[in-house]
């Protein structure tokens, strides 16, 4: 990388930055769901993703259809996961949300362990396909190949999110349950059904960001931790339920995670805090009352 | 009748953990002791998180910030400027109070799961912060062989762990004490009331703000004072000691204590804590995956009607727990 740098040494953080930002918009996205539609704070998000990474470094060998099989095996395993915490929920869902946390940590803990114990305490290597394990020449820079990639298939997802979420029917059911669930149910659909939904189309989410993203969060005990972390402070950040907000946000984070630690390294563990600080100074008011799903 | 056996009954308990917590340094073996003053400190915090989520009614999984706060401000000035354990426990206890002080803008008009999901970030980042100022904390590796403390000036210094131990129940019998006696007074009462009718409070005049970010630095204070506990009990302090498995413990105690009892959440704490290093004692590869079990199991297991926390916001689907349910049917799962 080091031949490759000319004029100006910033466009590649900037670049990993926003793959970066993209990786979180689409492991965030599952956890806006959750909580804008079920008001569930799934703290076993993480899990799910890292379920993804582990899937795609034991599946991948270089080859394109080893990429497609690890996308839907993961996608598939983590939607079942996400499943299987909404069922348990369900049993709890009358309950209060302390005990859907602790529902929720205690599955994130045992399927942590699970995960450790099948995969090894190692973080294991991931193998990206063969024709994308190079590196392109961007604006004077060599950038991994796959990166970029990634960085338009990220862009195409959140894109459908998008359109899921505003155009077809199940996302305006999803939406119709945020505002007023007793109506939804009114009109013959069981807003348990959707929650169900939501916290499996979360896990699949989860799970498609952990096979893509494994070359760039991979997979490794504390991934889970890491990738919750990220994606609490993302949808906080963006507004505890807005799509876009959650978006913009995960961008913003991606560019401090990089293009702040190459500018500014000595202050960089503090910038994440000071941007939600800031943000949460700003505009405190209104995220107790906005909750949101657009 | 019945209400005045529970009582009886709470308070034989009482009576009984405190009698064994004062006989335990003469009757097991060092290492026990050590692990409970610990373990002390680990109750200290779960009062801290008690405070705020059951008498105030503000869930929170964040106490753990100012708990490290605490410590690491407690091992800094231990080992530069004085050995007197008061002084640790002052500078300690303000350093978390100024922790939850600097995170009250973000707290203050959040309720319920809002809350949960803003504490859980404050909490993570305070650890990632910890970890990566390796000039003050010492990073991943924490700070190791922090000098033995004395008390008070002129006293000797804690050099075994029975002396440790005592110190340790001492400051937490005086520091939940305290608490006991503040929540009996007014302050208690507006707390509470806050808790149980936030809107009522506010329409009789009564600043729900400010009450609201004074808990959160009192907790704060309770939080960084037993991080000073744990560096002297455990004379090493690193991230490990405040990871996001740690908050998780403290709620499960605390909801296991009964949410909103400061004495219940001390028993709570210690019992989860302890249940936790006896696992990892027992089953060295498989404690998470039972630990996560006895999670879920907990949650199933746990009585749901006159333990149920109250809670501001919309913490809770139902209506306020001394009130007659509506007439109109509730769908299934609605906001559950």
């Amino acid at each position: 990388m080091a031949a490759g740098i000319r004029f100006d040494p910033y466009v590649v953080p900037a670049l990993d930055g926003v793959a970066y930002g993209l990786l979180v918009f689409v492991a965030a996205a599952g956890l806006v769901l959750c909580f804008g539609v079920a008001g569930i704070l799934n703290l076993a998000h993480g899990t799910l993703y890292a379920i993804g990474g582990y899937t795609a470094a034991a599946l991948l060998d270089g080859g394109w259809p080893s990429l497609a099989l690890a996308l839907a095996v993961g996608v598939v395993a983590a939607t079942a996961s996400g499943a299987l915490v909404a069922g348990l929920l369900t049993r709890v869902a009358a309950r209060n949300h302390l005990t859907q946390a602790l529902l929720t940590f205690g599955v994130a803990l045992a399927g942590g362990s699970l995960l450790v114990s099948a995969f090894g305490p190692d973080d294991p290597p991931v193998r990206v396909p063969a024709a994308l394990d190079g590196s392109v020449v961007v604006a004077g820079h060599r950038y991994a190949a796959y990166r970029l990639v990634f960085i338009v298939v990220a862009a195409l997802l959140a894109a459908l999110i998008h359109l899921v979420v505003r155009r077809t029917r199940a996302g305006m059911l999803v939406r119709a349950a945020v505002d007023d669930a007793e109506m939804v149910a009114v009109l013959g659909v069981s807003p348990a059904r959707i929650r169900v939904g939501v916290l499996a189309a979360a896990g699949a989410l989860a799970g498609a960001a952990g096979v893509l993203g494994a070359p760039i969060i991979g997979p490794g005990p504390d991934t889970a931790d890491a990738v919750l972390l990220l994606s609490l402070v993302v949808v906080v950040l963006g507004g505890l339920g807005s799509m876009v907000g959650t978006l913009l946000a995960a961008l913003a984070v991606g560019q401090i995670q990089t293009l702040g630690v190459a500018l500014a390294p000595s202050a960089a563990p503090f910038l994440l805090f000071a941007a939600m600080a800031v943000v949460l100074a700003v505009r405190a008011r209104g995220l107790a009352t906005v909750r949101r799903a657009t | 009748m019945r209400r005045g056996a529970v009582r009886a009954l709470r308070r034989g308990v009482a009576a009984l953990v405190v009698v064994a917590l004062v006989l335990a340094p003469w009757t097991v073996d060092d290492y026990t002791v050590a692990l409970l003053a610990r373990t002390l400190a680990l109750g200290l915090v779960a009062v801290s998180v008690a405070l705020l989520t059951g008498v105030a009614g503000l869930p929170t999984l964040g106490q753990t910030a100012p708990y490290a706060a605490g410590a690491y401000a407690s091992a800094v000035v231990g080992s530069h400027l004085s050995d007197v354990g008061l002084v640790h426990l002052a500078v300690a206890a303000a350093a978390g109070a100024a922790l939850a002080a600097v995170t009250v803008p973000l707290v203050v008009s959040a309720r319920g799961v809002v809350l949960l999901m803003i504490t859980l970030a404050v909490g993570e980042l305070a650890v990632t912060v910890v970890g990566r100022w390796r000039s003050v904390t010492g990073g991943t590796d924490g700070l190791a062989g922090v000098a033995a403390s004395r008390p008070l000036w002129g006293l000797p210094v804690l050099a075994t762990d029975r002396a440790r131990y005592v110190y340790t129940l001492v400051v937490v019998a005086a520091l939940v004490g305290v608490v006991l006696l503040v929540l009996r007074t007014r302050v208690g009462l507006l707390l509470r009331a806050g808790r149980d009718d936030e809107a009522r409070l506010r329409a009789s005049g009564h600043r729900v703000p400010a009450h609201v970010a004074g808990v959160h630095v009192a907790a704060g204070a309770v939080a960084g004072a037993a991080g000073s506990l744990l560096v002297v009990a455990q004379q090493f302090v690193s991230p490990a000691d405040f990871g996001f498995d740690t908050s998780a413990l403290l709620l499960l105690g605390v909801v296991i204590g009964g949410t909103a009892s400061v004495g219940g959440a001390l028993v709570g704490a210690a019992l989860v804590v302890a249940a936790r290093d006896w696992l990892f004692g027992v089953l060295p590869g498989q404690a998470p995956l039972v630990l996560g079990l006895a999670f879920v199991a907990a949650v199933y297991l746990l009585p749901d009607g006159g333990r149920r926390p109250r809670v501001r916001g919309r913490l809770l689907p139902a209506v306020p727990a001394r009130r007659p349910a509506p007439e109109s049917p509730t769908p299934t799962g609605v906001r559950a």
